[in-house]
């Protein structure tokens, strides 16, 4: 087995692992890189068919090309789609910055999904190479009841024995895709040749490296048109994936409030 | 492309203030690994916070690990070396965080274990060692750091050195390297040091390029614990990930612990381009069974040959991670594998702590190892740790999560396999019932009848609630009979005339005889005055399943104790055929067992019930 082939047998373990632990899972799928390639992991882990819906919180600001992206392959991947909508930046903590507050809305839609279709597991693509919150995750995640992330007091997780067992009211949240980077991604959609969204791939010397809300999400300069250049782009950089997010830059501890608070 | 690099698992460990994230930092840097503006921005956040380059602040993510200079929660990093890639855990040193320590080192392949030259070797230095071998680290390299703080001196570094070594021998493992360093300042990091220029062994990044991936299991016994069964179509796929061993269309397998053996008919494989023939450990797979089986999330298929163990018994070396102590008797459940039962401690072998082995212990406390034994409460499948690591191992599970985890020792462990067959050959010839030896060694005793007889007063409902339970902390299936729970349902039509009163034991006699059939422990607690009520008891339940308990104490000796003022009342005239006053209490003539509750104390009492029922309900 190789290095993908290791990542992709323990994304499938977790899968099923929520399945049978977890009573009604929801998966959040951001149109992402790396949501898509947790779409391809469940259907690879579950014959085809995934037992629980995929949610895109639709914070109605994204590329048109996610959209177009979006109502292709949730017909051709045969997804239980739920599109759930966002409340206006108005109504967000006014003390968080500017880009901050605007992904703060992404937290709200996905709570006010939680409450209403009662959810017990939330699948979410995040990756501990990301950003250093991120990287202190566990794989199994329990929220409180108000959707808060205790990260003072996050419960031992060993041997792959994972627990989901919570009181009523504690959500979980599964993090697939925790052990893989940025560069095993892209390896991974070239050897399983799957569809990407272009906005990825370089156009007049700037691509997409990370997608989010076109307003605060900016190109980086780039030359690498296809997925094989981006690949080697990746080897060669220092630059932060999430350098064109603009959220992650605004203030030192900006994005560990906004995960506190149950951001993604 | 590049060839790729071996991908290294590795874990960062030591006591708070070792220095561990600033080596982390600084590995980073001399990788060149450090994301761009991150040296700048470093720079920035130590400024603000009036210090020197605080290497730390590189991982230390969260506002208060940086406000307080700690490490709260694992943290992830990844740089290359010459010939490996790492993926390197820094796991928090600090007492309170062992839980954070342990997620981050359970997965790595090897361990760096820092000693600050400053401080020496501490207790917790000890615990995370001791943790790391059972945990399964096997490759390990010690990095004394700090050395200006003993002003690099050779003869110094030797002493802590030796230390270090002596201790690690003592827990099982062995150091590839000890390394003499101040990662601070880089000095043997990437870059050899002139001012330790007495030492002549390798660099840090020198030996971390002896560390290799963690082998894989391929080569062990097959073993399939089943995550799940999904119908896709026609089929019933059994998923899972083979955790190790090979395993082929075609193959004859067992399923535990229900005991059956079908062949695999397919390897089922999302997509795959031609039909799989074969897989191996650390696949994630689906199979198909020639037969159906009653196979769920839990089973474990292996080969016939080389099958794990059945029992509902093992020991085991256990860590335990809450701040309230495990005492013995409390109800746990272990996870293993896909599997979860309920489990509980029924002795404390020895207590594992850095300051020594304690034997005899009745609790393990906080981030303490023990050697112990466990009872389950259902047979389960399992494997010595040391020979499958995979399905060696489990976690303690209690409401709150994961309190603690485990690794199982099965050596001197009895395989109840074919005991099971043996009585699973039995259950068709007995028409679909259980037979009584199957239910008894399930539960690990046998049923009585533990018939206590007495004088109102002389402490048979005492005594009986007092066994029910420490029976109960030791795992045993048993239930109280007495006045208050039988006559609110079972004997509501009964008064207390005399007729009534002898239905009352006749039904009372019946009831605990079914109970006993059952495999519990039955304790009634009536006055049960007349012999014949007695003996039709014991000819109820059998004559080897019954043992009548006289609980001796003197009319006068109850009738001062007076617990419920019934005494007062019967002299009174306010209750009439009241045992001992107006009616006659048969005394046993050859009672199995006579507690002298007037002679003896109550805990001197309760203990010899105690021993007594122990010893009559061995399997």
């Amino acid at each position: 087995m190789d290095h993908l082939d290791r990542l992709e047998s323990q994304s499938i373990y977790i899968f099923r692992e929520a399945r049978a632990l977890v009573p009604r899972l929801g998966m959040l799928w951001s149109l992402g890189k790396d949501s898509n390639v947790m779409v391809w992991l469940a259907r690879k882990a579950f014959y085809g068919k995934l037992p629980f819906p995929v949610m895109h919180i639709d914070t109605g600001r994204k590329f048109p090309e996610m959209y177009e992206f979006r109502d292709r392959y949730s017909r051709e991947w045969d997804l239980d789609l739920i599109v759930g909508d966002c409340p206006p930046v108005e109504d967000m903590d006014p003390t968080l910055p500017p880009a901050a507050r605007s992904a703060a809305r992404k937290t709200f839609g996905l709570k006010r999904m939680i409450a209403e279709r009662g959810f017990g597991g939330i699948i979410a693509g995040i990756r501990r190479d990301e950003e250093s919150i991120r990287a202190k995750e566990r794989i199994f995640s329990p929220r409180a009841v108000d959707g808060e992330w205790n990260f003072r007091d996050q419960p031992p997780e060993f041997w792959n024995l994972y627990h989901a067992n919570y009181p009523a009211g504690v959500h979980v949240r599964i993090h697939p895709l925790l052990q893989w980077r940025e560069i095993d991604i892209w390896r991974y959609i070239q050897r399983e040749k799957m569809p990407i969204i272009d906005l990825y791939l370089a156009r007049n010397g700037k691509r997409y490296r990370s997608l989010g809300d076109k307003d605060i999400t900016n190109p980086m300069a780039s030359e690498a048109d296809t997925i094989e250049k981006i690949i080697v782009e990746l080897e060669n950089t220092r630059q932060s994936e999430r350098a064109g997010r603009a959220m992650d830059h605004e203030s030192e501890d900006a994005f560990e409030r906004l995960r506190r608070a149950g951001y993604m | 492309m590049a060839e790729e690099l071996k991908t290294v698992r590795l874990v960062i460990v030591g006591e708070v203030d070792h220095g561990k994230s600033t080596l982390v930092g600084r590995l980073l840097y001399d990788t060149n690994s450090l994301a761009e503006g991150k040296l700048e921005a470093l720079e920035a956040i130590s400024k603000k916070r009036g210090r020197a380059i605080e290497w730390a602040f590189a991982l230390d993510a969260f506002q208060a690990e940086r406000d307080q200079g700690i490490t709260i929660d694992t943290t992830t990093v990844w740089f290359n070396t010459k010939r490996r890639q790492f993926v390197l855990v820094d796991a928090p040193g600090h007492h309170e965080f062992v839980r954070n320590m342990i997620t981050g080192a359970a997965e790595s392949d090897a361990a760096l274990l820092l000693i600050d030259a400053g401080e020496g070797i501490k207790p917790q230095t000890r615990r995370h060692a001791m943790l790391l071998y059972l945990l399964g680290v096997r490759q390990l390299v010690v990095l004394v750091n700090k050395l200006d703080l003993i002003d690099f001196s050779e003869r110094e570094f030797a002493r802590l050195s030796g230390e270090a070594q002596a201790l690690l021998a003592e827990v099982g493992l062995k150091a590839n390297a000890v390394i003499p360093a101040a990662a601070r300042d880089g000095d043997n990091i990437a870059n050899r040091s002139e001012r330790m220029a007495w030492y002549a062994g390798p660099t840090l990044l020198e030996s971390l390029d002896g560390f290799d991936p963690a082998p894989t299991s391929e080569a062990l016994p097959f073993r399939f614990p089943v995550q799940d069964t999904y119908r896709v179509g026609e089929k019933r796929i059994y998923a899972g990930r083979i955790e190790s061993g090979k395993v082929a269309v075609g193959d004859m397998v067992l399923v535990s612990p229900v005991n059956r053996q079908t062949r695999v008919r397919s390897i089922e494989v999302f997509g795959a381009a031609a039909p799989v023939q074969h897989a191996h450990a650390g696949q994630s797979v689906g199979l198909t069974l020639d037969d159906q089986v009653f196979a769920d999330r839990g089973a474990l298929f292996s080969h016939v040959e080389q099958a794990p163990i059945e029992t509902n018994e093992i020991k085991a070396r256990i860590f335990w991670l809450p701040k309230s102590p495990l005492v013995v008797g409390q109800a746990l459940r272990m996870r293993i594998g896909t599997s979860e039962v309920p489990a509980q401690i029924t002795e404390i072998v020895t207590r594992i702590r850095p300051a020594g082995l304690e034997s005899g212990a009745k609790s393990i406390e906080q981030n303490d190892l023990a050697d112990v034994r466990l009872r389950l409460g259902e047979v389960i499948a399992i494997d010595n740790y040391l020979d499958l690591p995979a399905t060696g191992r489990f976690a303690l599970v209690d409401i709150s999560g994961v309190v603690g985890g485990g690794v199982a020792d099965l050596h001197g462990v009895p395989d109840q396999r074919r005991l099971r067959t043996q009585a699973g050959t039995n259950l068709t010839a007995v028409a679909h019932s259980v037979p009584k030896d199957v239910r008894n060694l399930r539960n690990g005793h046998r049923g009585l009848v533990i018939w206590l007889t007495g004088l109102s007063g002389a402490g048979k409902s005492t005594l009986g609630m007092a066994l029910e339970r420490r029976l109960f902390e030791r795992g045993y299936q048993t239930y109280v009979l007495d006045g208050d729970n039988v006559r609110r349902g079972l004997n509501s039509d009964l008064t207390f005339s005399a007729d009534d009163r002898t239905e009352n034991i006749r039904r009372v006699a019946e009831v605990a005889a079914l109970f006993a059939d059952g495999g519990t422990i039955a304790i009634t607690a009536f006055i049960s005055p007349f012999r014949a009520g007695r003996e039709h008891a014991r000819k109820a339940a059998g004559e080897t399943n019954f043992a009548e308990i006289y609980v001796k104490a003197s009319l006068a000796a109850c009738e001062a104790r007076d617990p419920k003022g019934l005494y007062v009342k019967a002299r009174k005239g306010e209750i009439r055929d009241f045992t001992g006053i107006s009616a006659d209490y048969e005394e046993p003539e050859n009672a199995d067992l006579v507690v002298d509750t007037e002679a003896h104390d109550f805990e001197q009492c309760l203990e010899q019930l105690f021993e007594y029922v122990v010893r009559q309900t061995k399997v």
